[in-house]
C-alpha cells in the first residue's frame, strides 16, 4: 500500500486535467458509452440545476493520517493544503447567515487542521441544526492530542460520520492500511462509551461504507443489517445508520482502476446501473462545497477535479446564496457514480 | 471475431441475446431477475448458491459475475470459498456415487 499521495509521488494522475481527459475520452469519446450529459438531456435535466441549498460542506484540508487506496481527495500526511484561520472566519460569516440546515466538515482528516477545535466551537455557536464532522476514526487513536475527541464532539453536539470499509479486519486493513481495523474498533467503542450511536440517543454516530475494490456497493439496508449484527456480536459496538457510498472514478480510485485494468468494466457497471430517479437528488442539487482555500464547488468531487462553480460568485469571501443557487452544475462522467443504483451521496443512497 | 472461445467483454453483451429473440430473451431475464430477489431465501444466500453452481457448470462469465455480486453484498472470501467447496463436494460426490454402479456391475459380471 502506498504511503504517499499521488501528488507527492508526482504521478500524472495527480493533475486534474489528466483525470478529466480520461473521463471525457476513451470509451465515451468513441461512443461506446453515452456521456452523462446525454443521459441528463434524455430526461430533461440538462443543464443540471440546484434546488434549495441544504448542506454546506467545508473541506478544512487535505492532510490525513491515512493514505487509503480509494481516496478521492488524494489525502495523506504529505498534503500541506490546510484551511487558515482567516478563511475559517470567512466561512463562519457564511455559517451564521446561511439557509442551509446542515454543516458538514470534511478533509483529509479535519481534526488535523490546527484550528479545528476553535472552528468547531465557533461554528457550533451558530446553532445549525445538523453539524457533521467526517472522522476517519483512527485519528482518535493516532496521537494523545486526539484522545479527547469523543468528549469534544459530545460537548458540541457534533454528528459524527465515520468511515468503516468492512466489519472484518482483513478487508478493512486492505483498503485503509494495517492496524486500521483495530484502531477503528477502539475508536467506535470510545464513541459508544460517551454516549454516541446508542439507540434512541441524540448523539448521532453513522458509518460510511464504500467498497474496497472495483465494484459497486450492494443494498444499503442489507449492508447495514450485516454491519450492525457483526459489530454488535463481535465487539459490542452500536451505531445509528450505515451510508453506502459509491467510489467515484477520480484521483486515487481512478489510479487504482487503471492500474488494475478495471477502469472500463467499472465505467460500464456505473453506466449500466444509471438510475434516472437518482438524478433529482444528487448531492450537488442541495450542497455547496468549500475548499481549504475558500473556493466554491458543486461538490467535493468537483473540488478534487478543480472544477469551480459556474457562477460569478466563486469564493467564500464573496458568498451570496441567491446568486450561487442560480447556476448550472458542472458535470462529467464521474457523475455516473452518484446515479448508480439507489444513487450515492455523502448521506448514502438518495432514493 | 475474437480468436478465443471466451471473451470477458462478452459478459457485458449478455443482454443482447434478446435482440435475436425478443420474447424468449425478455422472458428469460424477467425470470432470472425474479429468481434472485429476496424471498424465502435471502438474496445473499442465493448469490452464494449461484457462485457454487457457476463453478460446477464451469461458466467463467457466471464466476466473474457472482464473485463481483458477492463482493457487492459484503460476502467474505471465506464464505465464497466454502460455497465453491459445497459445489465441488456435490460434484465429486455425484461422480463417486456412480462407483456403486461400477461395483454392482462388477459383482454381477463376476462369478
Ligand atoms: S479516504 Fe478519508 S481517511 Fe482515507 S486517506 Fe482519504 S481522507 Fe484520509
Ligand atoms: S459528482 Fe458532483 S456534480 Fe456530479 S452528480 Fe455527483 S454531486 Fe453532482
Amino acid at each position: 500500500m502506498a504511503t504517499k499521495s499521488l501528488k507527492a509521488r508526482q504521478k500524472d494522475l495527480a493533475k486534474t486535467n489528466k483525470q478529466l481527459e480520461i473521463l471525457n475520452g476513451g470509451i465515451f469519446a468513441e461512443g461506446e458509452l453515452p456521456y452523462f450529459k446525454d443521459k441528463l438531456t434524455n430526461i430533461g435535466h440538462f443543464p443540471l440545476r440546484p434546488r434549495k441549498l441544504e448542506i454546506l460542506q467545508i473541506n478544512v484540508g487535505y492532510m490525513c493520517n491515512q493514505v487509503c487506496e480509494h481516496c478521492h481527495v488524494d489525502a495523506g500526511p504529505d498534503r500541506k493544503e490546510i484551511m487558515t484561520r482567516e478563511t475559517m472566519k470567512q466561512c463562519l460569516e457564511v455559517i451564521r447567515n446561511t439557509e442551509a440546515h446542515t454543516l458538514d466538515l470534511t478533509g483529509g482528516a479535519p481534526e488535523m487542521n490546527p484550528n479545528f477545535k476553535w472552528f468547531v466551537e465557533e461554528a457550533a455557536k451558530a446553532g445549525i441544526q445538523d453539524f457533521i464532522v467526517r472522522s476517519n476514526l483512527t485519528i482518535i487513536r493516532a496521537n494523545k492530542q486526539y484522545y479527547d475527541l469523543p468528549e469534544f464532539f459530545k460537548k458540541h453536539n457534533v454528528h459524527v460520520v465515520s468511515s468503516m470499509p468492512h466489519y472484518t479486519r482483513g478487508k478493512t486493513d486492505k483498503q485503509r492500511g494495517d492496524g486500521v481495523f483495530d484502531k477503528s474498533i477502539k475508536a467506535l467503542q470510545e464513541l459508544n462509551a460517551v454516549g454516541y450511536g446508542l439507540p434512541g440517543q441524540n448523539l448521532r454516530l453513522d458509518l460510511v461504507y464504500n467498497p474496497s475494490g472495483a465494484y459497486l456497493p450492494g443494498d444499503q439496508v442489507a449492508l447495514e443489517k450485516d454491519f450492525k449484527k457483526a459489530l454488535d456480536e463481535d465487539f459490542g459496538i452500536q451505531f445509528h445508520n450505515l451510508f453506502a457510498i459509491t467510489n467515484l472514478p477520480i484521483s486515487r480510485f481512478l489510479d487504482y482502476l487503471i492500474a488494475s485494468e478495471n477502469y472500463e468494466d467499472y465505467m460500464y457497471a456505473l453506466v449500466e446501473a444509471y438510475n434516472s430517479e437518482a438524478v433529482e437528488n444528487v448531492m450537488c442539487t442541495n450542497t455547496i462545497s468549500v475548499s481549504w482555500d475558500g473556493w466554491l464547488y458543486d461538490c467535493d468531487f468537483n473540488q478534487m477535479l478543480g472544477l469551480k462553480v459556474a457562477s460569478k460568485i466563486k469564493h467564500i469571501k464573496d458568498y451570496n446564496e441567491d446568486i450561487l443557487n442560480d447556476r448550472n452544475i458542472i458535470i462529467s462522467q464521474h457523475c455516473y457514480g452518484c446515479t448508480a443504483g439507489a444513487g450515492s451521496s455523502c448521506q448514502g443512497t438518495v432514493i | 471475431m475474437a480468436n478465443t472461445y471466451y471473451d470477458a467483454a462478452d459478459l457485458r453483451k449478455f443482454a443482447k441475446i434478446t435482440e435475436w429473440s425478443e420474447e424468449l430473451g425478455n422472458k428469460f431475464f424477467d425470470y432470472y431477475g425474479k429468481v434472485f430477489e429476496e424471498g424465502a431465501l435471502s438474496a445473499r444466500e442465493k448469490s452464494l448458491i449461484a457462485l457454487a453452481v457457476a463453478h460446477v457448470v464451469k461458466c467463467p462469465y457466471c464466476i466473474d459475475a457472482y464473485t463481483k455480486d458477492g463482493l457487492q453484498r459484503g460476502i467474505t472470501k471465506e464464505e465464497m470459498m466454502e460455497a465453491v467447496h459445497a459445489g465441488a463436494a456435490i460434484e465429486s460426490g455425484a461422480t463417486l456415487v456412480h462407483g456403486v454402479q461400477m461395483m454392482n456391475k462388477y459383482n454381477k459380471l463376476s462369478m
